[in-house]
């Protein structure tokens, strides 16, 4: 079955929406984004630890999607803003989730994919090692980027990353990376 | 040397370096999608304070939220004032952190272990 944006929206929509965009990732819809997120937050009766939690955790996605957005495929130029991506902040059950959507190209996919898998198969103390590791090892990347968000994520929530990859055409995937924080305290 | 004042935006966090008071503080939220463009000139200055230090340099980060991306460019700055400390001068890292948020002790502590200077942690009420 070839992959339909609006579908894989639909899905990422399920739950409790607190949020839910799609369009141009910009610095100023982030600064949009976290403003209405902080707000919303107020407003939810969970631990203050967890609030913190959830607004750190959508930086780090936001600021992913900003840094790794790959230009989207011609066809559906005309459809979409260029850097496109979509974001939703959803609750379900106990878990809060933090969905976002980008087109990659299809050549980076095996190593993404190989990064994703090697975080989701550390212990806690193994990623801790390898956020000091990278911290104080790698450099930044002209855009600010340093190869930690992903790491920091994991860390964070305690949880391992679910991704799925829908393949778009010969050059393009569309990456959906849902990542879960607990109301609970782990 | 001129002191560094800053004031905080959502995104960047105020800044005070004062070389005659001896006193490094950054504080608030550092968020920015890049972080290096706000941190460059912090951690110039430091690198000329590293030549004239005062004999006690305290060093307060209290921090609300940072990025990963600050979170480099933090180190940068320890990393200066570790080689201050180096050269036998008094350097102090307070590192205030809100109680329960225990992630930010950890980036505290993560600190702690790769920067040779004393940290002390310090919870403050949120």
């Amino acid at each position: 079955m070839s992959f339909n944006l609006q579908e894989s929206y639909k899905k990422m929509n399920e739950g409790d929406v607190l949020l839910a965009y799609k369009g141009s990732i910009t610095t100023e819809l982030i600064t949009n984004v976290l403003e209405v997120i902080e707000s919303k937050l107020d407003d939810i009766n969970t631990a203050s630890a967890v609030k913190k939690k959830i607004y750190n955790v959508l930086v780090e996605s936001l600021q992913n999607l900003f840094h790794h957005i790959d230009d989207i495929p011609d066809k559906i130029k005309d459809e979409f803003d260029a850097r496109f991506g979509v974001l939703v902040v959803a609750k379900e059950k106990e878990m809060y989730r933090i969905s976002t959507g980008n087109f990659v190209r299809t050549a980076k996919v095996k190593q993404l994919k190989e990064k994703i898998d090697k975080i989701n198969s550390l212990s806690k103390e193994e990623l801790k090692d390898m956020y000091k590791f990278v911290l104080n090892h790698q450099k930044l990347s002209a855009k600010g980027g340093g190869g930690l968000g992903l790491i920091d994520i994991a860390k964070k929530t305690g949880n391992k990353l679910e991704y799925i990859f829908h393949n778009y055409n010969d050059e393009f995937d569309f990456f959906n990376l849902n990542v879960f924080i607990s109301e609970s305290k782990n | 040397m001129e002191p560094i004042i800053i004031e905080g935006t959502p995104k960047t966090p105020s800044v005070r370096f004062d070389a005659k008071q001896g006193l490094v503080e950054i504080k608030g939220r550092s968020i920015p999608e890049n972080s290096v463009e706000f941190y460059k000139p912090l951690v110039d200055w430091l690198e000329q304070y590293a030549g004239v230090p005062a004999e006690r340099t305290v060093v307060n980060i209290h921090l609300e939220y940072f990025n990963t991306s600050s979170s480099k460019c933090i180190l940068d700055v320890f990393k200066k004032l570790e080689a201050i400390h180096k050269a036998k001068n008094e350097v102090l890292v307070n590192w205030y952190y809100e109680e329960d948020d225990e992630d930010m002790l950890e980036a505290g502590e993560d600190y702690e272990s790769i920067i040779r200077i004393p940290f002390k942690m310090i919870e403050v009420e949120d």
